[in-house]
């Protein structure tokens, strides 16, 4: 939500599939080892890095694995002996990677992963929404969603140093959404290696298999010691929060670009916030100004960080806010609202000035999100606002 | 019984089957794919009597868009890496409904189709835990396309040495696929199961036969299915058939059976066309240099003298 500005300026935008241009954020991030398995629309990703690789341009072991769940084993393996590691997934693929993802986290390995969004099965559909990233949101990975091609290749930049971090060491996903934002040719401005090193410089870490320093990863933690490592692991995510701020910042030293936990757009006295998350905010926006100049009191509050939740950011970001309307593009099966809903109303429920608020599911599968969506759900979040009516959700784009 | 001896209806060119393919016209698949039309002959061959299982890919894909379906028969969908356990898992179902009387008491075959990645890569742990059980009815097929199609020819295990792919380009530091195909009707047969096949759509009737015989032995069966893909080799789409039967011929795709262990070549190529011929026409391989085609050919003759000399050896049952 912030223009490119700053140092940088001189370096021209190209139009570049958004794919192509992260294959050429983790060229520039100089990965180490590649480990992946084909899964639409993940596969430009990959099969551009495969083509780097062929062509030695980025020195790096690229391993063409069998199963998704092999792909995740090896990246904890390479990550594990100490290289820079980088994988990507959707869907069916992330839900065979599952058990790995969970292990990843414990074992504290700074892998990075793009994870191109796409529904779940079934019914077996290749297009987007968020219903693959939620199933994981448990997994104590570092989770941001990326709003438009440039900022899916400053995260994917700026994840080596969050998750390389010494005092994070953890994994992180990148999510983007399928095809809407991962096929699309955007103007992205790659930026210069020799910077990006500075930014980012090689990775070297203890935490490794090493002969010189021998250490066992993955040890049996019975009971005596499982919750502590529970809370442990809490404890790093949560408490990575200001530490990707701090890299967000740093990255706006040098690239010019700031990027924010949570970013708000014309929420300056707005009584009615909408919150998303992804590449749909964009459309959003376009119907928030549309709405503006209409007259109404209309903003966006859109999460960039996922996990761990900007619980302050947020809460600051919706103060004031008379009606909410929480967005999602994941249900909770047997729940009467989404996920990211779901966790809004829990954090707001201490609050004593607490804003009205509905959740609308949308976009599941590929349908598409229109700015007349956003329109009709801040009239309905108004009117169910005004009743002070409270229900479960609402789908927006239904066929009946 | 030996599993050589169990009788099955043969098809010829005089009983060729007649009446409405249980696969149906009007699939997607894109113009002169071979898979599909290995798939559509072997299921013509098995009727409307039994039941399939697809894994994810090209030929899932192009029989079932909602709300319409290719297949006359049950047939049923899971996901990429299991076609075999469902399968498995269907056959237990059958078996246990027909042992309560709750079915017809006559065996139904459950056949798996998956692609080669579907085999030899992501489904080759369900896989080899299928053949081990001993699925009484269950045969599973493999329809190697050499690459993984559905998603945009990335390769797999099976890409053969040197092709070109999305994910093993040829590019200025590689020669494309740099690792040998995996040779999994080998891997099928080390399970000792009473059938495994090779077969190709340009060997029709043959191909026909094999999977009428794979499903009449009791007991798990394997096919490996060549399956030419005009579009992931980057050929004309007329050569599907072409390029099939210059692969059996340039010893590329030997046709064989192993019986209860033991080996039969069904096609002797003492006289093997030039590998050339075979690979010039696919678009995956035209960055080969003349070397590289020498270096090919030596392996793909060693590997077709070692399968001849299995058959010369392993010519008894084994077991
Ligand atoms: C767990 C999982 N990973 C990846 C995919 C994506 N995917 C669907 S089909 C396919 C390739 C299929 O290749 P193959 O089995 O050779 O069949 P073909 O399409 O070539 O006939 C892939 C990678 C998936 N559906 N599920
Ligand atoms: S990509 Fe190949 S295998 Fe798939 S439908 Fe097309 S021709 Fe057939
Ligand atoms: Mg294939």
């Amino acid at each position: 939500m912030s223009a490119p500005k700053g140092k940088s300026d001189s370096a021209r935008a190209i139009g570049l599939e958004v794919s192509l241009a992260i294959a050429e954020a983790v060229k520039l991030a100089e990965a180490e080892v590649v480990a992946a398995y084909p899964i639409t629309p993940q596969t430009h990703i990959v099969e551009h890095l495969s083509e780097l690789v062929a062509n030695g341009e980025l020195t790096a072991e690229y391993v063409p694995v069998e199963s998704e769940q092999s792909a995740m084993s090896a990246c904890i393996g390479a990550a594990a002996a100490g290289a820079r590691t980088f994988t990507s997934t959707s869907s069916q693929g992330l839900l065979l990677m599952a058990e790995m993802l969970y292990i990843a986290s414990i074992l504290r390995l700074p892998i990075v992963m793009a994870m191109v969004n796409r529904a779940i099965s079934g019914p077996i559909n290749i297009w987007n929404d968020h219903s693959d990233a939620m199933s994981v949101r448990d997994c104590g990975w570092i989770q941001v969603f990326a709003e438009t091609g440039q900022e899916a290749v400053d995260l994917t930049i700026m994840s080596f140093r969050i998750a390389e971090d010494p005092g994070v060491l953890l994994p992180l996903i990148v999510n983007l959404d399928g095809f809407t934002l991962s096929h699309f040719i955007e103007p992205v401005i790659l930026p210069e290696a020799a910077e990006v090193r500075r930014f980012l410089p090689p990775y070297e870490t203890a935490h490794k298999l090493d002969i010189q320093n021998p250490l066992s990863l993955g040890a049996l933690g019975g009971p005596e010691i499982y919750t502590e490592a529970r809370r442990a692991l809490d404890l790093a995510l949560t408490g990575a929060k200001p530490r990707i701020q701090r890299v967000f910042d740093d990255f706006a030293k040098v690239f010019g670009r700031q990027y924010k936990l949570v970013e708000t757009y014309r929420t300056e006295g707005a009584e009615t916030i909408l919150v998303t998350m992804g590449s749909i905010s964009e459309t959003a926006m376009t119907a928030v100004d549309e709405m503006r100049e209409a007259g109404q009191k209309v903003g966006l509050v859109r999460l960039r960080l996922w996990r761990p939740f900007p619980v302050e950011e947020f809460r600051a970001a919706v103060a004031g806010a008379k009606n909410l309307a929480v967005i999602d593009r994941a249900m909770i099966l047997g729940f009467p609202e989404g996920p990211v809903a779901t966790e809004i109303r829990a954090l707001l429920y201490h609050e004593k000035n607490r804003p009205h608020m509905t959740n609308f599911i949308l976009g599941l599968g590929g349908r598409d999100v229109p700015r007349s969506h956003f329109k009709h759900i801040v009239e309905r979040v108004r009117e169910l606002g005004a009743s002070g009516r409270q229900g479960r959700y609402e789908l927006v784009g239904v066929l009946e | 019984m030996k599993s050589a001896e169990v009788q099955f209806e043969k098809v010829t060119a005089k009983t060729f089957p007649k009446g409405p393919d249980s696969l149906a016209p009007g699939h997607r698949a894109c113009q002169g794919c071979g898979e599909v039309l290995a798939l559509r002959l072997m299921v013509k061959a098995l009727g409307l009597d039994f039941m399939a299982v697809s894994a994810t890919g090209c030929m899932e894909v192009c029989t079932s868009p909602f709300p319409q379906s290719a297949w006359r028969m049950p047939w049923i969908h899971v996901a990429f890496e299991n076609a075999a356990a469902v399968a498995g898992g269907v056959d237990a179902g059958n078996v246990i409904r027909r042992r309560k009387g709750k079915m017809p008491d006559r065996r139904i075959p459950v056949v798996a189709f998956a692609g080669d990645g579907g085999t030899a890569d992501i489904g080759l742990q369900a896989l080899s835990g299928a053949l081990e059980r001993y699925h009484e009815n269950l045969v599973y097929v493999c329809l190697d396309n050499e690459a993984y199609m559905n998603t945009g020819i990335q390769r797999s295990s099976a890409t053969p040495f040197g092709a070109s792919t999305t994910t093993s380009p040829a590019g200025k530091v590689s020669k494309g696929q740099n690792t040998w195909k995996k040779n999994m009707p080998a891997i099928a047969a080390a399970h000792n199961i009473p059938y495994v096949a090779t077969a190709s759509p340009a060997y029709h009737l043959d191909m026909m036969n094999k999977i009428r015989r794979a499903a009449a032995i009791p007991g798990p069966a394997y096919l490996h299915v060549y399956a030419p893909c005009p579009t992931g080799w980057r050929m004309k789409s007329e050569l599907a058939v072409e390029s099939a039967r210059l692969a059996v011929k340039s010893r590329v795709f030997p046709l064989y059976e192993v019986i209860d262990g033991r080996y039969i070549l069904n096609q002797k190529v003492d006289e093997p066309v030039p590998l050339g011929d075979y690979l010039k026409p696919q678009g995956r391989f035209r960055h080969l240099s003349e070397q590289d085609i020498a270096l090919i050919s030596e392996r793909v003759n060693r590997e077709y003298e070692h399968l001849a000399k299995l058959a010369e050896t392993f010519s008894e049952p084994s077991f």
